[in-house]
């Protein structure tokens, strides 16, 4: 059996194999299928300095293996988190990985002193989210304002690892790589989701009650292996690779093409246990490949 | 808790081109798990289909070697059609029992409202409930009221009244005018459970409140996980709060939603 840790902005993952945020609310739910401790790590669902209500519905399509989603970050605000859900969460032998947007760079700064404080093994910051209005995605798409965020996140995080999620609604991924890699980020995350948007042909109408969504699932992998590919090239910062894995194969080659560790999101809806089956996957390619460690498999791509 | 299971395909019945009546065996979900009518199950629709389908149920009885539940579907889009060509000894992947039900338990009268494919989930309270109770059952047309589901109401209820939007069965028009109807000469029901699209649901809703009768409303939505992590499938209401079809409901009190959300 193959050593399944890896390392990520030097916190040690017992696997590589982490929850995407949003697709895994604060853990409660799905840990009626399994223990939470079985998983390298939880993204937790993303948080916002007061509560938020979010979109209204329809808030999900599903398209040709993928889904849209619209939830416009519905979250009980970070307080409420560090009260009720941390302490759940912090039950379980696992990472907990805070996921954080704000309306501001400092913002993001009162977030950040809040969960260091509270003791979260990770903050991932949200410079991409597709759908809401104010900050969110404007932040994941202008370097300078995503160098901004990062500065702000970790000036305030206490040591806490910081983690920026990239928006692949780029012209170039990179650009936006180096500019957060230059502001001090810990780690990146990519890629979150790409802007979509389904019609009903019959009454003309948008499927989602905003229109357009964010595309996930296994429509994504190839964009996300891609992106990550990329950016691994750009950046020395370790990465944690998403995008449609849903099983280990697809964790393989976003290890391949250079993350560190994966997230599995989208799969979750039709498997709860798909991220364990992503893990026992990726186990045994490495395994096969006859690696000592599932690790080795980063960045291990033969480019033509 | 195992929720995921594989569950076999006992009978499978098409009621008409869009409607089909198929019953599972669902191991011992009934006996040791309380699933009941007005719950759902999450059924994976094929390789095909990303998302699995709340498919709600109609009736759960338990049985040897397993319990049944009867799940009365239409075809709406690939999912359900996939569902509708499965043949009695196939096998679905299952998630259930999920989200709520009506509540019930408080001895008295009640008063079941269905509209189209939304009277399958009041079956179980038409034919079972311990309670006395009337139904009021909508359909488009008299060709949409199966004898197969409107007589297990029929043999059961005080009185059974049947409403076609087009008059080709019972009365001509909506259910909440004969909903009024009922409330006016008796007031005396212990709740309304009403169980149909949005439109007709608000509509029982109001007329349920005029008359300051509890009604109880099974909401439906696009979901996503079924289980409540994913936040997709919102309800507004009326304090401004968000709740989740999939988990808090399907069945809200229906004084609780925000019906202009």
């Amino acid at each position: 059996m193959p050593d399944m840790s890896v390392k990520l902005a030097g916190v040690t993952l017992k696997n590589p194999v982490v929850v995407a945020s949003g697709t895994f609310g604060f853990g409660r739910e799905y840990s009626r299928f399994y223990d939470l401790g079985e998983l390298g790590g939880i993204c937790a669902k993303g948080l916002t300095l007061h509560p938020r209500t979010g979109n209204p519905a329809p808030r999900i399509a599903e398209t040709p293996m993928g889904i849209l989603n619209s939830v416009g970050l519905e979250n009980p605000g970070v307080d409420v988190f560090i009260a009720e859900e941390l302490p759940f969460l912090r039950q379980f032998d696992t990472k907990v990985i805070a996921n954080i947007s704000g309306n501001t760079p400092e913002e993001y700064g009162v977030m950040c002193e809040k969960l260091s404080a509270a003791g979260v093994d990770m903050i991932e910051v949200n410079i991409s989210c597709p759908n809401v209005k104010a900050g969110g995605l404007a932040y994941g798409t202008r370097p300078e304002l995503a160098a901004e965020v990062t500065e702000e996140a970790k000036k305030h995080a206490n040591g806490v690892p910081v983690m920026v999620k990239l928006s692949p609604n780029v012209t170039d991924i990179t650009e936006i790589a180096k500019a957060v890699e230059g502001a001090g980020a810990d780690a990146l995350s990519l890629i979150n989701t790409i802007r979509g948007m389904r019609i009903d042909v019959n009454t003309r109408r948008p499927i989602l009650r905003m229109n357009t969504g964010g595309l996930s699932g296994p429509a994504v992998l190839p964009v996300a292996v891609r992106m990550v590919w990329e950016v691994s090239q750009a950046v020395s910062l370790p990465i944690l690779g998403m995008g449609g894995v849903s099983k280990g194969e697809d964790g393989a080659q976003l290890m391949l093409a250079g993350a560190s560790a994966v997230a599995v999101g989208t799969a979750l809806f039709a498997d709860p246990f798909a991220p364990l089956k992503v893990r026992d996957g990726l186990a045994d390619i490495a395994a096969r490949q006859g690696l000592s460690a599932v690790s080795e498999l980063t960045g291990g791509v033969k480019p033509w | 808790m195992n929720i995921e299971s594989k569950c076999r395909i006992v009978e499978m019945t098409r009621l008409d081109a869009v409607t089909f009546w198929m019953v599972l065996e669902v191991g011992k979900m009934v006996e040791k798990r309380g699933l009941r009518g007005g719950q759902f199950l999450h059924i994976k629709c094929g390789d095909g289909q990303l998302l699995r389908r709340p498919i709600s149920v109609a009736c759960a009885v338990p049985d040897e070697p397993e319990d049944l539940a009867t799940l009365i579907f239409e075809v709406r889009g690939e999912g359900t059609e996939w569902l509708s060509r499965r043949k009695v000894g196939d096998e679905l992947d299952v998630m259930g029992p999920l989200g709520n039900g009506f509540d019930a338990a408080q001895p008295g009268r009640y008063l079941l409202v269905g509209g189209g494919i939304g009277v399958p989930p009041l079956m179980q309270y038409g034919e079972c409930l311990q309670w006395p109770r009337t139904a009021v059952l909508g359909f488009r047309t008299g060709a949409k009221a199966f004898p197969a589901i409107t007589s297990r109401f029929q043999d059961h209820c005080e009185q059974t009244c049947i409403c076609t939007d087009d008059g080709t069965l019972g009365r001509h028009g909506f259910v909440d005018a004969q909903v009024r109807d009922i409330l006016e000469r008796d007031r005396s029901y212990t709740a309304v459970l009403a169980c149909g699209p949005k439109p007709m649901l608000k509509s029982v809703a109001k007329a349920a409140a005029e008359f300051g009768v509890p009604c109880q409303v099974s909401m439906e939505e696009r979901m996503g996980c079924g289980v409540g992590a994913c936040l997709v499938c919102s309800c507004g209401m009326k304090d401004g709060s968000v709740r989740h079809v999939c988990k808090d409901g399907p069945v809200f009190n229906a004084e609780e939603v925000d019906w202009d959300a």
